[in-house]
């Protein structure tokens, strides 16, 4: 975990570049800084790997203060990958990638391994590309070669500062892909500065929000585009991106809010009776607490009809899968399109049933949406 | 007076011819190898050193001695040096060192300071960073400078024979003095040839150094 604490920075010619700032980036997660230029989104990087200093304040990494470490010593514990990619054009790519490795002193087989193992993972043939130089791989394989050479001496903590943002868009958007897929398996803290709000919505785990030196919101991209702090922010993501995501309703506002259900100390017969008085073919089983126990079908209750012993919760399966109200739907179709579910229960303080989201109420819903943009109410 | 033709001189003169085309080499060798020790650290200084005036004054002080004519400068330092080889030197020497510690700095000015701020955030310290990141690549830009220096010392190292530096220009002298046409053509023609050939050696390592991958050179 990389912790900041009042951290304050005047450059020596008196302009105050940083304000106040406290931040906490997860491990294994990636940190997005954004904001326009001259926020001090790059200054705040850079204290990481202690390329500027702070006036005043600490900086941890795991609880140890960094101003008591090395620079050089802590600069080899971490990634850094630069915007022009920052490649030495006097090496080779096999030689680009082991720089961190050669500095910590390993052995030239285990770089070796290290190094095509990792051309490997970005789908570029060591044979074909290790004894190239950088001038001859165009701009988005060398910001890949930048990338892996970050990852090289596998430090827990990367920072990226505008990796992507010299290349065309298509380049970019596969980079960011392979940036999402490295990390699923590789888990690093990463520090990554930009000023696109795309990117910045489509990687990021955390977003800290910068303007004039001060962080001005930090939060998931979806409390961010929900609740924008305020109207700096709302310009920042821009209104289109707001839009869209006020008009997407939340399985709250869509789902059933009384869905049929049965006590878990219910008979069969009982159970089969709410089934057809109410026309469906499954209920959802709560206690008296209303908390979420499971579910039986129609199925379960005629194959084990018979049995005059046996009990709602004899035959009740659980649920694999709950949703929470403040759920986008269009997250929630996806999931039930996953799972292959006809419904699902949608609770609240993880066990307590508020309703649930069926494909119904998903066709109502858009029902009412397409008459009222008829009728010009929207 | 003579007893020889344009061609017949080459090789009647050829003891005098090769003894003062070697002392045309050491003097030439000399002073060269004087200006890289002394101006390739200056470049490499002025590149690093933030401080505007102590730049611009070691500029102007070696473009001044660019300036001064050469047989001027010849005759003023015979009375610090005497005459012979060593005022020769010197004023060689101080030629030298300002297209070479031009071009060492423009080297070390074209490296991309992306490159610098990525080589010191992956944790090279600064004198890693500065023979293995820095150096390298300044390097073709410092060789292209060698050569070109080189070149012109050569050919001006025939001014030492005026004042009985030794070299080739001391035939030239006698020739003149002597109004041996020969003579002087062949002197002449000799640090032609040393001339081409220190160019086309000096050429070659510098193919060598300026590997692929590496930034255009260029000369100041």
């Amino acid at each position: 975990m990389i912790q900041l604490e009042g951290i304050n920075k005047t450059f020596d010619d008196g302009s105050e570049a940083l304000k106040d700032i406290n931040l906490h980036c997860n491990t294994g997660e990636i940190t997005v800084l954004i904001g326009p230029s001259g926020c001090g989104k790059t200054t705040t990087m850079k204290l990481l790997n202690r390329l500027i200093n702070q006036s005043e304040g600490k900086i941890y990494f795991d609880d140890k203060d960094i101003t008591n470490m090395n620079p050089v010593e802590l600069r080899r514990g971490i990634g850094y990958v630069i915007q022009h990619v920052g490649l030495f054009p006097h090496m080779t790519i096999e030689k680009n990638i082991g720089v961190v490795p050669r500095l910590l002193k390993w052995d030239d087989d285990r770089i070796k391994t290290r190094v095509n193992e990792l051309l490997n993972m970005v789908g570029l043939d060591p044979d074909t590309y290790g004894q190239r130089y950088p001038s001859e791989l165009s701009g988005g394989q060398q910001q890949r070669i930048g990338v892996i050479r970050a990852l090289a001496a596998e430090p827990p903590i990367i920072l990226m500062d505008e990796p992507f943002s010299a290349l065309d868009p298509i380049s970019r958007e596969q980079l960011q892909d392979e940036l999402i897929r490295l990390q699923k398996n590789i888990q690093k803290t990463i520090v990554f500065v930009t000023h696109d709000m795309d990117e910045a919505l489509k990687i990021a785990d955390q977003i800290v929000l910068m303007k004039d030196g001060v962080i001005v919101q930090q939060g998931t991209p979806e409390e961010i585009l929900r609740h924008p702090a305020d109207d700096f922010v709302k310009d920042f993501i821009g209104q289109k991106r707001l839009q869209q995501v006020q008009d997407i309703p939340t399985v709250g506002e869509v789902m059933n809010e009384k869905p049929v259900t049965i006590a878990p100390g219910r008979g069969l017969a009982e159970a089969m009776k709410v089934m057809e008085n109410k026309r469906v073919d499954s209920l959802i089983v709560v206690d008296g607490n209303n908390t979420l126990e499971g579910y039986i079908t129609v199925y379960d209750v005629t194959q084990a009809f018979d049995n005059e012993d046996q009990r709602v919760h004899d035959i009740m399966h659980t649920f694999r899968h709950t949703i929470h109200t403040d759920l986008l739907l269009s997250n929630a179709i996806r999931m039930m399109n996953e799972l292959q579910t006809p419904y699902l229960p949608v609770v609240k303080d993880e066990s307590s049933l508020v309703g649930v989201l069926t494909r119904g109420s998903i066709v109502g819903h858009i029902g009412t949406a397409y008459s009222s943009i008829k009728e010009g109410v929207v | 007076m003579y007893d020889y033709n344009y061609f017949s001189v080459f090789y009647k003169r050829l003891p005098d011819l090769l003894e003062t085309l070697y002392e045309h080499v050491i003097i030439s060798g000399i002073a060269i190898l004087l200006g890289c020790i002394i101006a390739i650290p200056i470049g490499i200084f002025l590149s690093w050193t933030s401080i505007r005036w102590i730049k611009s004054t070691i500029l102007n002080i070696t473009n001044v001695f660019q300036t001064i004519p050469t047989l001027a400068l010849l005759a003023m330092l015979l009375p610090l040096f005497g005459i012979g080889m060593k005022p020769a030197i010197v004023a060689l020497f101080l030629y030298s060192l300002m297209p070479i510690m031009k071009n060492t700095y423009a080297g070390f000015e074209s490296i991309d300071s992306e490159i610098i701020q990525s080589a010191e955030g992956m944790g090279y310290s600064p004198l890693q960073r500065l023979l293995q990141i820095e150096i390298p690549l300044a390097v073709p830009y410092i060789m292209s400078g060698i050569r070109l220096t080189t070149v012109y010392i050569v050919s001006w190292a025939v001014l030492a024979g005026l004042i009985g530096g030794g070299g080739l220009g001391q035939l030239i002298v006698t020739g003149m003095g002597l109004n041996d046409q020969p003579l002087i053509i062949a002197a002449s023609v000799f640090s032609m040839i040393l001339v081409l050939i220190t160019d086309f050696l000096l050429g070659t390592v510098e193919k060598l150094f300026s590997r692929k991958g590496q930034p255009e050179k260029q000369n100041v």
